[in-house]
This record gives structure tokens, sequence and C-alpha cells, in this order.
């Protein structure tokens, strides 16, 4: 287990540094003076200066990479153009407002899609598996901003059950907060719902066809017994290899929800960022949602052998 | 008919409609989709405008079909690009192994180390928001995937007899990769394109929806859907008709892809 932890943490930290050379070598193929680019129209020549002497920008690529690097270190990705706010507690901040639309979504989708698709893969070409296998891919066929405006002319402008959108705090308003999260996270879980629901069939087909649950059967264990007991933890191998992936392409393709209903998120703040031009918070952006994704996937893959105790033991 | 024939009638009638609807578009729609119109703005489907105008009074159904268009460029140049660029480096690196291998690798595990749609964003900050930026953006994203499967296709084949047959026989690798080991890799290749052709109408439309995509007043399906946001309680075929264009566009190409992969690969065809 220990050489299994071990592999997986030296498999990830290459990765991250290269992800780190990549956002570093994009940001500085743009045509132009990095130090104008990260200051703006606000540019002088005493900033330039400044700015060049911090980030070591007079220097050669690899010292400067060694300096951003050691700021990176210090937690200092810049400041924004456009706000003058730093760029790593305004990241944050939006990062925890994502959090709240799309965690909940992957934990319902799981809670629902998962015991659906077993169903399906039980009731494998039967009507329950065809309709259940057919609304699947309809859910995932929807694009998840029509979804969204869907969603809002039938709950919003409709039946006005839910404001039509906006975001509130949940320290100022719990209420109004869960509120406005609502449809977000609704439309959120129906699409992922789909994605899983198909994951979660195809691989519990795959284990039913296994000669240890021919076996099961054979012994006249019920099959209730058999889905739970023994299908359930080798299927849901692959729909939780399948999570941390939605989870990481969820943190940058959250942004057209988050555009649906006006919610500032992350993806909303490297969207914008790209509208004005603002390269440290895109540069920043790019950093932190992948180095995200990559940590998700390393605890996904750390926690792996908790379904599939074979993983470790290889 | 068995699930896949279903599949295969039905996604295939999707795509040839999204198809015809395309390369008419790029020829002919009933209005000029950009020539605006304020008498008729905002004007619900009707005899003179089939599925309504916009807030411009521009005819929806002529701006779908050169939206239809675009995608569908958009897209399957993504596709041969994606396709091409990865099929060369996928069988270049299962094929000669060594060095060569390790640096194509390496690089496309930092492409597939970014989530989704996040490269393809970083790429349009740096290059501009363009058609062609987009193409570019998405082949880069999605060829990272078909090196993956190129390259463990070329691995399992490059020990089978009829490749060391080649190689005994005096053939130049080149002659090789291309004659014997190229035609093997077209089945989940096949597969694999029908996937990217779904993701990048998909990603195309959420880049246009956000605003990143083909510029305004050009019409797409994302930024038509995207413009109808302001209207929703005035005009709401303004929101039904380019999401429903985008969904059964996908739809059709998810079944095809589904249908073809369990005709090219009789594993499959169990689990589906």
């Amino acid at each position: 287990m220990f050489r299994f932890v071990l592999g997986r943490l030296t498999m990830a930290i290459p990765t991250l540094v290269l992800v780190a050379i990549t956002v570093f070598v994009l940001i500085r193929l743009i045509p132009g003076d990095p130090a104008a680019l990260m200051l703006g129209d606000a540019s002088d020549a005493q900033g330039l200066a400044a700015l060049r002497e911090r980030f070591g920008l007079d220097r050669s690529i690899p010292e400067q990479f060694a300096i951003w690097v050691s700021l990176l270190f210090q937690g200092d990705l810049g400041r924004s153009i456009a706000t003058g706010h730093e760029v790593l507690p305004s990241i944050i901040d939006r990062f925890l407002v994502s959090l709240r639309i799309v965690v909940p979504a992957i934990v319902l989708g799981t809670l629902v899609a998962v015991p659906l698709g077993m169903f399906a893969a039980w009731k494998q070409n039967g009507l329950r598996d065809v309709t259940l296998v057919s609304c699947a891919t309809l859910l995932l066929s929807i694009p998840t901003f029509w979804m969204g405006m869907l969603l809002l002319l039938l709950f919003g402008l409709h039946l006005r059950w839910v404001p039509i959108v906006g975001y509130a705090d949940f320290s100022e308003d719990p209420k109004r907060a869960f509120v406005y999260l609502v449809l977000p996270v609704l439309t959120l879980f129906l699409h992922e719902l789909g994605v899983i629901l198909r994951m979660a069939r195809a691989s519990t087909l795959e284990v039913l066809s296994l000669d240890y649950i021919t076996h099961a059967r054979a012994k006249g264990l019920p099959e209730h017994v058999v889905m739970w007991k023994h299908a359930f933890r080798n299927a849901f191998g692959p729909t939780w290899t399948l999570l941390g992936l939605i989870l990481g392409n969820l943190l940058a393709g959250v942004a057209v929800i988050e555009t649906v209903f006006t919610i500032p998120g992350l993806g909303r703040l490297l969207v914008d960022a790209i509208f004005a031009r603002d390269y440290p918070v895109i540069q920043g952006c790019l950093l932190f949602i992948a180095a995200i994704y990559i940590l998700v996937n390393l605890m996904v893959d750390l926690l792996y052998p908790f379904f599939d105790p074979r993983i470790a033991a290889r | 008919m068995n699930k896949s024939g279903i599949n295969l009638y039905i996604g295939g009638l999707l795509v040839g409609v999204l198809l015809v609807v395309a390369l008419i578009g790029m020829v002919w729609t009933p209005h000029d989709p950009l020539a605006m119109n304020f008498a008729a703005r905002l004007a619900a489907p009707g005899a003179a405008h089939w599925l309504g105008t916009d807030e411009f009074g521009r005819d929806q159904l002529s701006r779908l079909m050169q939206g239809a268009a675009t995608s569908v460029k958009i897209s399957a140049l993504t596709v041969i690009f994606a396709v091409v660029s990865g099929t060369v480096f996928g069988v270049t690196s299962g094929f000669l192994r060594g060095w060569v291998d390790r640096v194509i690798m390496a690089v496309n595990d930092v492409l597939l180390a970014f989530p989704g749609l996040l490269f393809a964003l970083g790429l349009l900050a740096v290059i501009g928001a363009t058609e062609y930026g987009i193409i570019l953006s998405l082949g880069l994203i999605y060829m990272s995937s078909v090196v993956r499967v190129v390259r463990g296709t070329v691995l399992g084949l490059r020990t089978r007899e009829f490749v060391e047959a080649s190689a005994v026989m005096g053939n130049a690798s080149l002659f090789t990769m291309w004659r014997h080991i190229l035609p093997n890799c077209v089945a989940p290749l096949t597969v694999l394109a029908t996937s990217i052709c779904g993701w990048s109408i998909l990603a195309e439309s959420s880049l246009s929806f956000l605003g990143l995509g083909v510029a305004p007043p050009a019409p797409t399906w994302g930024n038509m859907l995207a413009s109808s946001r302001g209207f929703l309680d005035q005009a709401v075929w303004l929101v039904v008709f380019p999401g429903l264009s985008i969904s059964l566009s996908l739809l059709g190409i998810n079944l095809l892809g589904d249908a073809l992969r369990d005709l090219l690969d009789p594993r499959m065809r169990k689990r589906a």
C-alpha cells in the first residue's frame, strides 16, 4: 500500500511541474512586454520597472521561471489588472462559490445515478433498462446552459417557484443563498445523472459477466446480495474514477452555468479575465484549476483501493 | 431490429439532417441571416418567419441554418486536425518507441493534465477567439485522446507477425506504418472521431455562449442562445430552437457513436 501511495505521488509531482511550465510558457507566448501586459493600461515607467524587478522579467527565461515558482510557493500570483486585488485570494473566494454548485450536484448525481445504473444493468435489455439508458443519453445530449435556461423558464418565469437569477452568501442570508443555488445544482445534477448512469451501467454489466458473480448466483444467493455485496464495490471503481474527472472538468466547464444564473464563481472569473485580458488572473486560474484537477484525481487514485484492493496489491 | 440498429438509424438520420441543413445553410437561406428588420422585431413563428425573429428582426431559421454550417465546419476541421495530427504522433510514438515516444507522451500528458475546456480557454486567451483559434485549441485538446488511442493500438500491433514480416522483407518503417499498421487503427479512430465531433459541437456552442466563440453578428447556436437570455419572458422561441438544434445534433452523434462502437468493437456489444 505504501508503495502504491508513493508511486501515485511521484506521478503527480512531475505532472504538476509540467503544468506550471506550460502555464508559464503560455502567457509568455503573447507578443509584447510581459510587464506591460500584466499592468495593462495603467502601466507607467516606474510601475513597469518595479514589476520587472519583482518577477525578474529582465533576466533569462529559466531564471524568470525560478522566481515565478518561488513566488508561487509564497502564494503570490500577482495582482489583477482589472481590480488591483491579489489574485490568489480572489481565486479561492470564487472557487468556494463554484464548489457550492459542483459538489452537491456530483454527490446527488452519484447517489441517484449509481443505483439506477446498476438497476439498468440488472435488467439489461428490458423495458426499464432501455428507458433509463434512453433518458441518460437524452440528458447528456442537452448542453448544460440550455438545460439551465429551460429550467429557468419553467421554474423561475412560468411557475415562479424560485428566483430567476442571482447569488447570496450563506453567511449573510442562508435561506436566500440556498434558494438561489437550487436551479444551478439541479441543472448540473441532471446532466451528470446521464453521464454517471451510463458509466455505472457499463461497469456493472462488465462485473456481472465475471465468473465470481455466476458462482455467487449458483450458490443460490438472493439477487440483492449478489448486486450489493458482490457486484457493487467492483462496479463502482470505474464510476469513482469518472467522478474525479467530472469534478475537474466542471471547475472549468461550470462557467456556462455561472453565466446563465449570474453566479460569481471561478469559471466566470476566468472568462471575465479573458475578456479583460487580465493576464495575472488568467495565469492564476489556469494554474489553480489544473492543480486542483491533478490533486482531485490523485485523491481518487489513492482512495481507489477502498473499492478494489487488487489495485494496491499490483 | 436490435438496439445498435435502432441507434444507427436514428443517429444516422439526425446527423444526416444536420449535414443537409448545414450544406444548404452554406449556400442558401430563406432570408439574409444578418439583415435587420425592426418592423418584425421578436415576431413569433408564423408564415413569414417559420421559426420567428430575434430582437433585431433577423430571421431565426436562416440564422439557425448558418449556425449549423458554422458548427459543422468547425467540428469537421477540429476532427480532421485532431485525428490527422493525433494519428501521426500516435503511430510514430508507438512504432518507434525510445526517446521519441517519451517526448511525445510527455507533451501529450501535459495536454491531458488540463481539465476539459481549460486548455482551450487558456489558448484562446493567447491567440484570440477567432474561428481558426477555436479549431486549433479544440483540435489540440482532442488530439491528446487520439494519440493515446492510436499509440495503444500500435503497441498492441508492433510485435504481431505481419508487422515483423514486413520488416524482414526489408520494408521501410514508414511503409510498414502506412501499409500495415494504420489500417488497423481505423476502427478505434472512427469511434473516437464520432465522439470528437460531438465534443467539438458542444465545446464550440459553449465557447460561443460565453462570448469566446465566433464573434457576432455571425450566427452560431451558442451566441444565439446567449443573446436570447435577455428575452426569456418575451420570445421563448429564441431559447427553444437553437438549444433544440444543439441537442438533436448531439443526440444524433451520441447514438451514431454508440452504434459504431457496437459494430466495430464486438467486446462492447454485450456491455452496450
